[in-house]
């Protein structure tokens, strides 16, 4: 293998062939390439939608009040169910150990908001501070609410990001007050939202505080509560779904609801979601595996039978060595370390090529749902040798075959 | 230098039996220069091909300087071959992808020879069928007569007991076939054994010895008087 004449000869093979030399590598280096390509997207849509879903908590139960639908206990359907600060205190303290962070909604939709000459119309809602992690939101600046902003319903705001670009331009917004409708609230807080601009354009009151001043008196429109997340993705879920369950269960009793309306409340489990979610990413890289490995069978296939020309061609050559005093094996090693040298450098140099190009290309594309493609160098490198090894297998055949024709019928052959 | 008894070869080919060499008793004594005549189907090359050790007899004994050749396996005769023999061919059969040089050094380098000392040698042997300035070119911008000379070069580098040619002048005009003897008849007065086979009267007159086969036997085996190939140039 390492002998040093051996490699010259190779060498001046190589050389004086170079279009074989180069069909060979191309194919072997595309075929890398492509490979490479579409696992580094694949890695990249997955990074995307992951990330477009992680906005809010994924183990996040909401549940949402609605209309009657069915006659129960006497009372007609077509009943509006309100919730009040009672609903939501009896479920935290029923739960209390399963719950992480809870908050409860008193929401006004559109609600004008005022500082000194810029207005904008933003979604207002009253939250308890456990808004923060059901939100999934980054404080830029300042503080959130605290339990004593809404013990003593404070009047204190904190902003999402879009609406502080909108009303305080370059200013900075801590201290300052903001009026919404007319009511003035210190801003404490600036957020950032994984959600997006939406998200961001919303300003947040403590619950009591928003209650009191929007004639809510305790009723509330809606109430989230995230779980603490078991390391079992399948337990998690199952966990989830009973709490779901149960606090649906509890609410109905509770509100005299028919167990089987379904559009009285409605209880949103995202633990559902989020597994429809990881479904979908394995889906997508299942397509891209099968591509890829598509890829390689088509590629190996393709070295395969480049293989096999070469031997062909080279036929009457083998013949001619072995009349000069050429050993049979000495011929297949030369065939086989020319094959393995040629597709292994090509594939090398596919794979950098590909690697490069996603390190280059990558930060470049501007979509939510492709981020950061990326290959696993590992996996890579594992395709590269199966390369080799394919087309060493598929040269190895055919050369040994040609080794072992008598010398006198190789040479006859034209 | 090369003794043949009884030497029988046939070709299976489907359900028919070819009896090609049917008892051949044959001895070469070093120095010689022989031409194998026949007409095509004789047996002429299968002999050639059998003392070549490219191809292997089905009964018989076949020694070369010594050497029982009999079962060998590739590997030795692979051996043998690069020792003992040295092969012209009608079609030339160099590499077409390796200059001049290149290609008379091959068998040098299957002796596991250095490169520096195999370019010498191969220098040296093309130097002295003429085609010293040709080094470098490959076969296909040479002409026939300049290709068989590289081959011959080739045949000689590796230094071997025997040459043995097949049909040397096949694809030759007369003019370039006479000066490719006249390089043959020089090289075999230098002592080297020399085996044609060719069907062609007047190639064979220019060997020593005349061995004629007819339907896979000897009929004929005499010395004759050696035409000079220069003198008819």
């Amino acid at each position: 293998m390492f002998d040093i004449e051996r490699w010259q000869e190779i060498f001046e093979t190589l050389r004086k062939n170079k279009l074989r030399t180069f069909l060979t590598g191309l194919s072997v280096a595309s075929g890398i390439f492509i490979l490479v390509i579409l696992l580094g997207f694949s890695k990249g849509i997955q990074n995307g939608v992951t990330s477009q879903f992680e906005r809010d908590a994924s183990n996040l139960i909401s549940i949402w009040p609605g209309v009657t639908t069915k006659e129960y206990k006497g009372l007609n359907p077509g009943r509006y169910i309100q919730f009040k600060n009672n609903d939501f205190n009896t479920i935290s303290r029923k739960y209390n150990d399963e719950i992480e962070h809870e908050s409860a909604f008193y929401t006004i939709w559109g609600g004008l908001v005022n500082y000194k000459n810029e207005s904008g119309s933003y979604r207002i809602q009253g939250v308890l501070p456990g808004n923060q992690f059901i939100e999934n939101a980054d404080i830029g600046q300042g503080r959130f609410l605290n339990y004593s902003d809404v013990e003593d319903a404070k009047k204190v705001a904190v902003i999402g990001n879009r609406v502080k670009k909108d009303l305080f331009k370059d200013e900075d917004p801590i201290n300052k007050d903001i009026s919404v409708y007319g009511i003035s609230y210190k801003v404490v807080g600036v957020f950032f939202d994984p959600g997006g601009e939406r998200d961001e354009s919303k300003v947040f009151l403590p619950l009591t505080s928003a209650q009191r001043a929007f004639n809510g008196a305790d009723e509330i429109r809606n109430m989230m509560f995230t779980l603490k997340m078991s390391d079992d993705y399948n337990k998690a879920a199952l966990e989830s779904a009973a709490i779901s369950e149960a606090i649906l269960t509890d609410l109905k009793q509770k509100h005299i609801v028919d167990p089987d309306d379904t559009s009285a409340i409605r209880v949103n489990n995202t633990m559902e979601e989020a597994k429809k979610i990881y479904s979908l990413i394995s889906t997508i890289s299942a397509v891209f595996w099968f591509v890829g490995i598509g890829t390689i069978i088509a590629g190996v296939v393709g070295v395969g039978n480049i293989m096999l020309i070469i031997v062909k061609e080279r036929t009457k050559e083998i013949g001619i060595r072995k009349a000069l005093g050429a050993q049979p094996m000495s011929i297949v090693g030369m065939i086989l370390q020319e094959s393995v040298f040629v597709t292994m450098f090509s594939g090398l140099f596919g794979l950098i090529l590909g690697l490069g190009l996603l390190e280059i290309v990558g930060p470049l594309i501007e979509s939510d749902f492709i981020q950061y493609p990326q290959v696993d160098f590992n996996t890579a490198i594992t395709t590269v040798f199966i390369l080799v090894f394919a087309g060493a297998l598929a040269g190895f055949f055919p050369a040994y075959r040609a080794a072992q024709i008598k010398p006198i019928i190789a040479l006859r052959d034209e | 230098m090369i003794e043949i008894k009884d030497l029988h070869k046939s070709y299976h080919m489907g359900s028919n039996t070819l009896h090609v060499l049917k008892g051949i008793n044959f001895n070469v004594k070093e120095g010689e220069l022989v031409s194998i005549m026949g007409s095509s189907g004789s047996g002429k090359s299968t002999l050639l091909n059998i003392l070549g050790m490219l191809d292997e007899a089905d009964t018989g004994d076949y020694t070369l300087d010594g050497f029982a050749i009999k079962n060998l396996n590739e590997k030795i005769a692979a051996n043998y071959r690069n020792k003992f023999l040295g092969f012209i061919f009608q079609s030339f059969n160099l590499i077409n992808y390796k200059s001049a040089l290149d290609n008379v050094a091959m068998p040098l380098y299957y002796q596991g020879m250095k490169r520096k000392e195999r370019v010498e040698k191969a220098a040296h042997y093309l130097e002295k069928v003429g085609l010293a300035d040709w080094s470098h070119h490959l076969p296909n911008e040479m002409s026939g007569g300049q290709k068989q000379r590289v081959a011959i070069a080739r045949a000689l580098a590796s230094e071997p007991k025997v040459l043995l040619a097949d049909e040397p002048t096949g694809a030759l005009d007369t003019k370039t076939s006479y000066e490719v003897m006249d390089l043959i008849q020089g090289i075999n007065e230098e002592g080297k054994t020399i085996l044609i086979v060719t069907h062609e009267p007047d190639i064979a007159q220019m060997t020593k010895r005349i061995v004629n086969l007819k339907d896979g036997l000897i009929i004929n085996d005499t010395k004759v008087e050696q035409v000079r190939a220069i003198s008819n140039v």
